[in-house]
């Protein structure tokens, strides 16, 4: 079920598509690749990376990352802090370069034709880097030149983007007397002036409360349902399980798996799990018992969760007590695959 | 074709220029950002303009002037009224792009979402320098209308001090980045103040004539580009410079802007890409 703020998005999104237009013919790159690709059928894919290496000194960052993304797919990049994930959000804007491997965006090598992407590709940043000291409609306007929004098309772009973030009646208020959630709002859609192919979000909903993440989530979901391509880096799990069409985990700077997080879940967690709090005996005598059976098993706290628990037979569960049953979910596939928790 | 990836095939923004190659249309993005953050900043930073020079007429022209009556055939106060405009410039110019650019880059995070946006390390370098070049050509004849008030006399050649302002505006604006890029804390820019901005501007020939100061560093300020910058407005204002040493004074700007702007591109490049 959307929340609240979804349904909002998708009404503001659908009333903005609409109207007079006229063609506006790029051309090609130098590269020769086309700049249409988005009208030449899935066969270029959004974002190609290859053997991609990242260090910092003795740090490896991002070690031999391999992505896909498809256009118009919404693919989610969970991983926990250190993973890698801002590192390969700021090699696809070439603000990092790539030690080794091939990156490719929209049929386009990065960071040689970077330029190019970048100006069909909008970028969520973690950092809220908005100028506090103007207002909203002047935040836009700034990055409406940047983006180089046609002059006669910038303040349809501005007052859609406005609307887009539920700012309409704001434009003039200075930015430092917004809400956090109106800031993200406005941070998301000043990424969405020159209508972009490609967005890429850096934990676009990080530090924000529960209530106010759920509401920018909505225009996440009208993205998708737009067609839009979303790359969007989160250590929420319950985000990327809602908002993505697929999910890829990353730990040690590399994709350990990746799929539709119903798959996902299906595949390394099964239906139901069930949580064993142990006997005096500790966790480790539950987990020799299970894994004994060919289960597999992930701690939390002191409590031992058992995943594929629909397959337990009778007589296992007598002998680990009463259990408490919950639906596999994400996180217990991004424990089991890494070994590492992610929020 | 839908309507909607028609709608959004039209309003795509228009990047002709071969991807790397240098574009004004992204300079002009950054210099329409400053342009905007401007309209909110104009009434301190024209305050400053307007105030600093006056402050420093009224003191050191009075003051000292009544000491020192005249100066290299000058009258005092038309000999530092012409100086301070070269000063003003370079506090104009080279103060914001040290602190205001070391801000944005490390603090506020803006590079990062303009270099998120069609724009790269050069073209913002540029834009920044430019703005500020550009507010240093319009301030930079502030101190000069002061002076005026104070008795100097206006003259045709004064048309040509925003001209040589905004040159060395450029310059100090470009070098300004650079060092900002160099620094690595705030802590840093205590050395820049004092063991630069200090003997750049005293040793310029803006307060006194450079005549009186040892052969060496004599020899020294025909490397500080503020020292060209105040020859070429006093030989704006005053007349009587020949056009072979305009020449050398605005080919060392020029020489300057041009090795500046390769090092503000390459350190800034740098610090905001890893």
């Amino acid at each position: 079920m959307p929340g609240r703020g979804e349904n909002q998005w998708k009404i503001v999104l659908t009333g903005v598509y609409r109207g007079p237009m006229t063609t506006h013919d790029l051309g090609r790159s130098p590269s020769g690749s086309a700049t249409r690709t988005r009208n030449e059928g899935p066969a270029v894919p959004a974002l190609l990376l290859r053997g991609v290496v990242k260090r910092f000194g003795s740090l490896t960052a991002v070690d031999g990352l391999d992505l896909d993304v498809p256009q118009g797919v919404v693919l989610g990049l969970l991983g926990p802090n250190g993973a890698g994930k801002s590192t390969t959000m700021r090699m696809l804007t070439a603000q990092s370069l790539a030690d080794e491997g091939e990156i490719r965006i929209l049929g386009h090598e990065v960071p040689a034709e970077s330029k190019w992407v970048r100006a069909r590709m909008g970028v969520v940043p973690q950092h809220d880097n908005l100028d506090e000291e103007l207002t909203v409609e002047q935040n836009l306007r700034m990055f409406s030149y940047l983006y180089r929004v046609p002059r006669h098309r910038r303040r349809e772009a501005i007052a859609r983007a406005m609307r887009l973030a539920q700012l309409s009646d704001r434009g003039a208020t200075q930015v430092d007397d917004l809400s956090g959630g109106m800031r993200r709002r406005l941070l998301i859609v000043r990424a969405l002036l020159h209508r972009p192919e490609l967005v890429l979000m850096d934990e676009p909903t990080v530090g924000l409360d529960p209530q106010v993440r759920q509401d920018l989530w909505g225009v996440i979901s009208a993205l998708r349902e737009e067609g839009v391509t979303v790359l969007m880096s989160t250590h929420y799990i319950e985000e990327a399980e809602r908002l993505s069409d697929e999910v890829a985990l990353m730990a040690g700077g590399r994709i350990v798996e990746r799929g539709a997080p119903a798959d996902l879940v299906a595949t390394y967690a099964g239906a139901t799990v069930e949580e064993y709090q142990p006997g005096p005996e500790g966790p480790g005598a539950v987990e020799t018992l299970v894994h004994g059976h060919g289960f597999t098993t992930r701690r939390t706290g002191t409590t031992v969760s058992v995943l594929r628990a629909e397959k337990l037979p009778d007589s296992l569960r007598d002998r680990l007590g009463a259990p408490q049953r919950r639906a596999a979910n994400l996180e217990d596939v991004f424990v089991t695959l890494t070994g590492e928790t992610v929020e | 074709m839908n309507l909607r990836q028609q709608a959004r095939e039209d309003a795509r923004p228009e990047v002709h220029a071969r991807p790397g190659r240098f574009e004004a249309d992204a300079v002009m993005g950054v210099i329409a950002r400053e342009w905007i953050l401007y309209g909110q900043s104009w009434r301190a930073t024209t305050f400053a303009a307007v105030v600093e020079p006056t402050l420093y007429l009224l003191c050191f022209g009075f003051g000292m002037g009544a000491l020192i009556g005249t100066l290299a055939g000058y009258s005092y106060i038309d000999f530092l009224g012409t100086g301070i405009v070269a000063v003003s410039v370079m506090f104009q110019s080279m103060m914001p792009a040290v602190i205001n650019t070391f801000i944005k880059r490390r603090f506020l995070h803006t590079y990062e979402g303009i270099l998120a946006a069609p724009v790269d390390v050069r073209e913002l370098v540029t834009g920044e320098a430019l703005w500020l070049a550009m507010r240093s050509g319009v301030y930079g004849c502030v101190p000069l209308l002061v002076a005026v008030g104070f008795g100097l006399r206006p003259g045709l050649g004064m048309l040509l001090v925003p001209f040589v302002a905004f040159l060395a505006g450029f310059a100090f604006a470009l070098f300004g980045i650079w060092i900002s890029a160099v620094i690595s804390s705030v802590r840093s820019m205590d050395y820049v103040f004092s063991g630069l901005f200090t003997p750049l501007f005293l040793v310029a020939g803006t307060f006194f004539p450079l005549t009186e100061l040892p052969d060496w560093v004599q020899t020294a300020a025909m490397a500080n580009p503020l020292y060209h910058a105040v020859a070429l407005i006093r030989g704006a204002v005053f007349g009587g410079m020949d056009a072979g040493s305009a020449l050398v004074h605005v080919g060392v700007l020029l020489g300057f802007i041009v090795l500046m702007w390769f090092l503000a591109a390459f350190q800034m490049r740098r610090r905001v890409v890893d």
